[in-house]
């Protein structure tokens, strides 16, 4: 691991990092190809497929035949990277991603686009609160929350690397940039963004950002926050998440999901050994449905923003 | 059937879904807009409905499969008096009860949840095969997208309802010829939609799906038939009803700027000046 921080601001969209790394992975690695369920001009990748024909395979509308066929070349060694909306690459095919994923250690790498609150104007419908709850049920799978476009572009190139099944969720809009695009991260192990001594809060994809907002808010009232970025959903770096909750005086997570069976539930565990512990906080999805509205419309009513966290933390400090 | 009423009936969905893809300034444009004529035969002409008591027992059901093609629906319900006209200009606003997909725990009129591809149809044909243990003789109709029948889950609801032989159910297929990411012939060929569900066991009829008298004469000649599940083939133009958006290729989901923002307000006053006159007469 090398970790460097982002000194400056150069946001790209994810989708066109997804793009441009599936371009990179293409032209260095013979097996890998890339599929999409109708969904190319959505991912970005239609480029990719106007550039590799012969390695791009738009499957139509039919996620549960795209996770099994997909499943069934990585049997003979291809490496199928395969994209639709977070909850059809989940909800819609869970037997498949199980049967013909990871129950038979099949190859295959997915992401999941537009999880929680990013589906903004699709609704409901369209809305994955429990992908994360689901798949980490999953033996045999990888699973990756990146926080910004350098971790999303490590995480795409370790799943090439990895071999078995691993799901990414992402959005694939901006993100602003946590990292300096020489960082060098593992699986399973999370990472400390900022130091502080009161509160910790494990966080994961876009709410690493709203954590680090939540710190420098807390700062101005001598409350000190350290921040950690748990992308590594599942190998989930426990040893770590149990050394920094050592002495806080408050332990959170943050995460655009369902409180359900998520990041929360998953550092509860992780720290269920450990005893003389803080209290924790769950910043999460309250056990709802998604709607339609734009994505700060719907972060504000799923209490994720910065602002409402500060304020739940405040109100049991 | 009055064709005239049911023509302008067509018209007035068309600019109604246009005002309120105009005001939100994106949305589903070619899908919405290829079963506007489809809808004002239903709604217009062939379906049992009171908008004054959207539960009633004795309805006709909606299912719009392809739930995508949302602001089509809405506009239909308006003008009929379920919801009042001026709910359009909520659509996809924050806290709407008019999002993308239609909703039944939202919007008056809605008979069916749908907007993940695929399983409208199925619970069209369980909301038929209930009447039909009920022996009930409300009818089921359904629209399913031609891209939407990628979907394995469509072929098992087709499966079902003819071996079921649910003549109460008559299943639409909106064949316009593309998807999201392009032509079917291109994504995933349908082939021959009719032989398809013809080998499935259906009865099965393919009309111009902007031709109402075509429309209608299709249902009228399934109506006979009571021991069959019963399709009809949309021959359809996604975008249909207006050239410019036919002759955009990629009109599956628009963010209106430049031209297709002249386009689109340059439709909706020539639709409005349209139904104004023949109002007058
Ligand atoms: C299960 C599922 N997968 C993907 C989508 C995203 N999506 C919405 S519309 C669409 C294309 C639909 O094509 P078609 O059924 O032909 O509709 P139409 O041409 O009438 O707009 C896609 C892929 C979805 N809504 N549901
Ligand atoms: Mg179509």
């Amino acid at each position: 691991m090398n970790i460097r921080f982002a000194t400056v601001q150069t946001p790209k969209e994810i989708r066109a990092v997804y793009q441009e790394t599936l371009n990179e992975l293409i032209e260095s690695n013979s097996s890998i190809l890339v599929m999409d369920a109708d969904l190319a001009g959505a991912s970005g990748v239609a480029k990719v497929f106007k550039n590799h024909p012969d390695r791009c395979i738009n499957m139509g509308i039919s996620e549960a035949n795209m996770v099994s066929a997909a499943a069934g070349m990585s049997l003979t060694g291809k490496i199928p990277f395969i994209h639709t909306f977070a909850p059809f690459a989940t909800r819609r095919v869970f037997d498949q991603l199980y049967m013909s994923g990871v129950y038979q250690r099949a190859n295959l790498k997915i992401y999941g686009s537009d999880p929680g609150f990013w589906a903004a104007h699709n609704g409901g419908t369209h809305t994955s609160m429990e992908d994360l709850a689901m798949t980490r049920a999953l033996p045999n799978i990888t699973i990756f929350a990146p926080s910004d476009a350098t971790q999303f572009k490590w995480c795409m190139k370790e799943a090439a690397a990895i071999d078995g099944v691993v799901y990414i969720r992402a959005t694939r809009k901006v993100l602003p940039d946590i990292y300096d695009p020489s960082s060098e991260f593992e699986t399973g192990k999370a990472i400390v963004v900022a130091p502080g001594s009161d509160i910790v809060i494990y966080a994961i994809g876009e709410m690493v950002n709203e954590a680090l907002n939540v710190r420098t808010s807390l700062a101005t009232r001598g409350i000190s926050v350290e921040v950690v970025d748990c992308f590594s959903v599942k190998p989930l770096d426990e040893a770590l998440i149990r050394s920094e909750a050592v002495g806080k005086k408050l332990i959170v997570t943050a995460e655009n999901h369902n409180k359900i069976n998520g990041l929360g539930c998953a550092v509860a565990h992780a720290l269920s050994e450990v005893g003389n512990l803080a209290k924790q906080l769950t910043i999460a999805v309250d056990d709802r449905f998604g709607e339609v509205g734009t994505t700060d419309y719907l972060m504000d009513k799923f209490e994720l923003t910065s602002r409402q966290i500060e304020e739940k933390i405040l109100r049991i400090m | 059937m009055e064709t005239e009423k049911i023509k302008r009936f067509a018209d007035l969905i068309r600019l109604e879904t246009a005002k309120m893809l105009s005001k939100r300034g994106f949305g589903h444009l070619g899908g919405s807009f290829s079963i506007v004529e489809t809808l004002a035969v239903l709604y217009g002409q062939v379906m049992k409905i009171d908008p004054k008591n959207p539960a009633w027992p004795d309805r006709d059901w909606f299912v719009l499969s392809k739930g995508h093609a949302g602001p089509a629906l809405y506009a239909t319900l308006a003008l009929k008096g379920y919801v009042p006209l001026s709910m359009l200009d909520t659509l996809n606003e924050n806290g709407t009860l008019m999002p993308s997909h239609p909703d039944r725990l939202k919007t008056p009129g809605v008979d069916v949840t749908t907007g993940s591809l695929g399983q409208g149809i199925s619970l069209a044909t369980g909301v038929a095969m209930s009447f039909k243990l009920d022996k009930k003789p409300n009818r089921v109709f359904a629209i399913v997208g031609d891209g939407e029948a990628n979907e394995g889950q469509v072929w098992e609801a087709f499966q079902f309802a003819a071996h079921q032989k649910l003549s109460n159910l008559l299943v639409f297929i909106d064949e316009n010829h593309k998807q999201l990411d392009g032509l079917t012939k291109d994504i995933m060929n349908p082939f021959d939609l009719v032989m398809k569900m013809e080998a499935f066991g259906f009865a099965c009829l393919r009309v111009k799906g902007n031709d109402v008298d075509a429309i209608y004469e299709a249902i009228r000649q399934l109506d006979s038939i009571d021991d069959q599940a019963k399709c009809i083939v949309l021959d359809t133009v996604k975008g249909q009803g207006d050239e410019y958006f036919e002759n955009l290729f990629d009109n599956h989901h628009i963010r209106f700027s430049g031209d297709s923002k002249d386009a689109l307000t340059s439709l909706i006053q020539r639709l409005s000046e349209k139904v104004e006159s023949e109002g007058r007469q």
